[in-house]
């Protein structure tokens, strides 16, 4: 929805701010955020042609979402406007303006697998876990997301949690996988931004 | 045991299969038993159905494994290596016996997946070993002037593989065309359209034959820099190009004064994109790669003439660049025999849906639908009725089971209503609902809508909410002739080709599907029983034998009865979850 608002002037996006800020508690952990390692990307893209998206890029993958004091320490730092780097990180999909849990489930709403009846698993799992698409778990632990297409076309319908791919699944099945986690999760009970890795070739 | 070959196919779908489990036990089972055959790895051949896909290569000839896990690959060590006898019902395809899947490879002409499957993606000398960086250095070393390359280009006949299908030849022409003290080439790795994923099986499996598609390129039309700008839900796509691009900086196949011309300067750099379907759209990549929001602008001034950072840029599609190689070292007559008229050679497609042999197939161009779909893609899966395909992706449309036999080629596709596009073919059968196809396409569509054009905005935010609301069984009469015109001013009002083609999928399904439309509308009824909303569960006396498992298991206490007596739904309470369809050992539950 947020890609509507190309027209959207600095105050609402500044609303948008204040409202990931008023969300809940677990949001905008402003003394979380380790400013000082955002600094080697910064330094490695000042001043270069076409930086904003990989600044923007290399902040999330270190805090796993682009806090709002990151957003100021870049602009300041390489005096690329806060309004486009906003416009910018609102704009692409990929970035995200709050943390995410330990454990993201993707669930693919690709062709083949919308035809499969992916809808279903994302359904059973919003009931298990009490969250809406694109919501965290107030433990922090999951977050569930729609991608549109993990090109994992013939093991439809399918689901990435972490490097995992599940294929072939069914709303119980994807139930299943995410209740088991969550049990291991539990007893390990440590939830924090561990940020999954490809399995290595 | 010295010349046995083990190669575990290590794609993107391989490794979601669990390809990575197997090669880390073949390794373990070879140092634990002391065996002593090599081990390799190699990216995706195609046949996604059967991933994944270990190959045994000994002196008898090579044999392909299929539906490898790590319980399966210990016996196929065993009979197979230790004591030489294949395991002939696990085999997909070898050179000394024919398997099942005969007709699948047989249909095949493997262009530009020539290497796909075949070699060590990560290794530059296995791509060198397949004539790989000869067609560069035969340009070069033979001083072939670039007017006479860019004319290979167009005698071959190759159109854009992206979608749009225009002339490639014509386009590296423009771009040499346009003065200027630089230039760029801009490989469109950005394969949105799911259901696709051609790009990422070539980008995985022979990155080289890219990046010497782009080396040609720059010397035909005199650029210096090379972007490629890939998807970032590619990662193993992006790391092998990565490394591909540092390999060729090492044989100096990138960098300055490439292939001993002095001032012949060209080097790549990887762009990951951030998750966009728009930037697929040339400007808005373009925009994309610039730093800024991805958001399509007017042409002209085209790419050509002004593009990244102002300068004149060509782009290409993955595919396309891929083909390049080939046709320079074979000849364009060798492509262009291939195909007929203004559709030469071959194209690269995504089988997915309800199909048996789910995955890609290379065919040349001309070949019907129904061919794709029986021959190579082996039918629909449990043999169920074939209702139509989608081309084209959330641009395309779907061409219905009666116009199966449409020869696959630029014009015919257009006629039917969908396009070619990036080549995702979703098959479809008589369980798909079409208007829920069409309502899921305007879903994607509107909300990878940039939001520039009022009608892409805000026009395919109503026609979503138009059937979103006949799936729910809400429809009204006047919905029909109002997606209709919403449809045209879309086509007419909009900048690129996102808004252009969004309608597409429905106005297709209006053509070739209206009654299902009106069936949705006029007796809340879906025809394919597909929409929830719209179905009615009942129980068949006859059938039922009173066993309570469906009462049991309602979740919402919907269903009546005692044991061993006839059951009862209510409908009021029934929400249609279709638990006790599942539940009912005696088919005594019917839906319509």
């Amino acid at each position: 929805m947020f890609r509507f608002s190309f027209f959207i002037n600095s105050i609402k996006m500044n609303m948008r701010v204040s409202r990931i800020k008023l969300s809940s508690g677990i949001s905008e952990p402003g003394l979380d955020v380790d400013l000082l390692l955002i600094d080697p990307v910064i330094e490695r893209y000042k001043g270069k042609q076409g930086n904003l998206i990989p600044l923007l890029q290399g902040a999330q993958n270190i805090y796993g979402y682009i806090p709002k004091s990151v957003f100021d320490k870049i602009s300041s730092e390489t005096g690329l406007k806060k309004n486009d780097l906003y416009g910018v990180a609102t704009f692409y999909a990929q970035f995200r303006l709050k943390p995410v849990g330990k454990v993201v489930v993707r669930v693919c709403h690709g062709t083949a697998c919308h035809v499969q009846n992916a809808t279903k698993i994302t359904e059973d799992i919003q009931t298990f876990l009490n969250v809406k698409d694109g919501e965290t778990t107030e433990d922090r632990l999951f977050t569930l997301e729609s991608v549109a297409c993990l090109g994992c076309c013939s093991l439809a319908p399918c689901m990435m949690i972490g490097d995992e791919t599940f294929g072939k699944l069914n709303g119980k099945k994807a139930v299943e996988v995410v209740k088991n986690i969550k049990r291991k999760e539990t007893l390990d009970n440590k939830p924090n931004q561990s940020k999954p890795e490809l399995w290595k070739t | 045991m010295e010349n046995v070959k083990i190669i575990v196919g290590l794609g993107s779908c391989g490794i979601a299969a669990g390809a990575g489990k197997v090669y880390d036990e073949i390794a373990r089972i070879k140092e634990a038993d002391n065996l002593t055959f090599d081990l390799a790895k190699t990216s995706c051949i195609g046949m996604c159905f059967r991933e994944p896909l270990v190959e045994i290569i000994d002196e008898t000839g090579s044999y392909l494994y299929g539906e490898v896990d790590v319980k399966r690959i210990d016996e196929i060590i065993e009979k197979h290596i230790v004591n030489f006898s294949p395991i002939k019902e696990y085999i997909v395809k070898s050179d000394q016996f024919d398997t099942p899947y005969k007709d699948y490879f047989d249909g095949q002409v493997k262009i530009t997946l020539r290497n796909c499957g075949n070699i060590d993606p990560e290794h530059i000398t296995e791509y060198e070993n397949k004539s790989g960086y000869q067609a560069i250095k035969k340009i070069t070393s033979e001083k072939v002037p670039p007017e006479d390359v860019i004319k290979s280009v167009m005698d071959s006949g190759i159109r854009g593989r992206g979608g749009a299908g225009f002339s490639t030849g014509m386009k590296w022409n423009f771009a040499r065309n346009s003065k200027s003290d630089e230039k760029y080439i801009v490989c469109n790795a950005d394969e949105g359209d799911p259901g696709a994923f051609m790009d990422r099986s070539v980008l995985e499996g022979d990155p080289h034959s890219v990046l010497e598609g782009m080396i040609i390129c720059a010397y035909a039309i005199g650029a210096n820099h090379g972007y490629i700008y890939c998807r970032a839900e590619y990662p193993l796509a992006v790391k092998r190009l990565n490394l591909a691009i540092n390999q060729a900086r090492e044989r100096k196949y990138l960098g300055t004064n490439l292939f001993g011309i002095e001032s012949f300067d060209f080097d790549i750099i990887v762009k990951e994109g951030a998750g966009a379907f728009v930037c697929g759209e040339e400007t808005a990549l373009m925009a994309s790669i610039e730093g800024q929001r991805g958001m399509p602008r007017k042409r002209p001034p085209f790419p050509a003439v002004q593009g990244l950072w102002k300068k004149p840029t060509n782009i290409n599609n993955v595919e396309t660049f891929a083909n390049i190689p080939w046709i320079i070292l074979n000849g364009p007559a060798a492509y262009s025999q291939y195909g007929k008229e203004k559709n030469r050679g071959t194209k690269v497609f995504a089988l997915t849906g309800k199909i048996k042999n789910g995955g890609l197939v290379e065919v040349p161009m001309g070949i019907t639908i129904k061919d794709i779909i029986y021959k190579l893609g082996g039918g629909i899966i449990d043999d169920k009725k074939f209702k139509a395909v989608q081309l084209g992706g959330p641009s395309g449309g779907c061409i219905p089971e009666y116009l199966s036999d449409t020869p696959i080629d630029y014009e015919s596709v257009t006629a039917t209503g969908a396009i070619m596009g990036s080549g995702g073919m979703v098959v479809m059968d008589e369980t798909t609902c079409m208007v829920d196809v069409a309502r899921f396409f305007l879903d994607f569509t509107q909300k990878e809508s940039c939001g520039k054009c009022t009608f892409c905005r805000i026009g395919t935010k109503r026609m979503l909410e138009i059937l979103t609301r006949i799936t729910q069984g809400e429809g009204r009469e006047e919905d029909i002739p109002a997606l209709e015109e919403l449809a045209t001013r879309i086509k007419d009002a909009t900048l690129c080709g996102l808004g252009n083609s969004a309608p597409n999928p429905v106005l297709t399904t209006l053509k070739y599907f209206r009654n299902e439309y009106e069936a949705h509308i006029r007796d809340k009824k879906c025809p394919s029983l597909y929409c929830k909303k719209l179905l009615t569960y009942e129980v068949i006396p006859d059938k039922c034998t009173g066993c309570v498992v469906c009462k049991r298991g309602c979740p919402v206490g919907a269903i009546d009865g005692d044991k061993k007596v006839v059951h009862f739904i209510h409908q009021e309470l029934c929400t249609k979850c279709g638990d006790c369809y599942s539940k009912c050992k005696f088919d005594a539950i019917k839906i319509y």
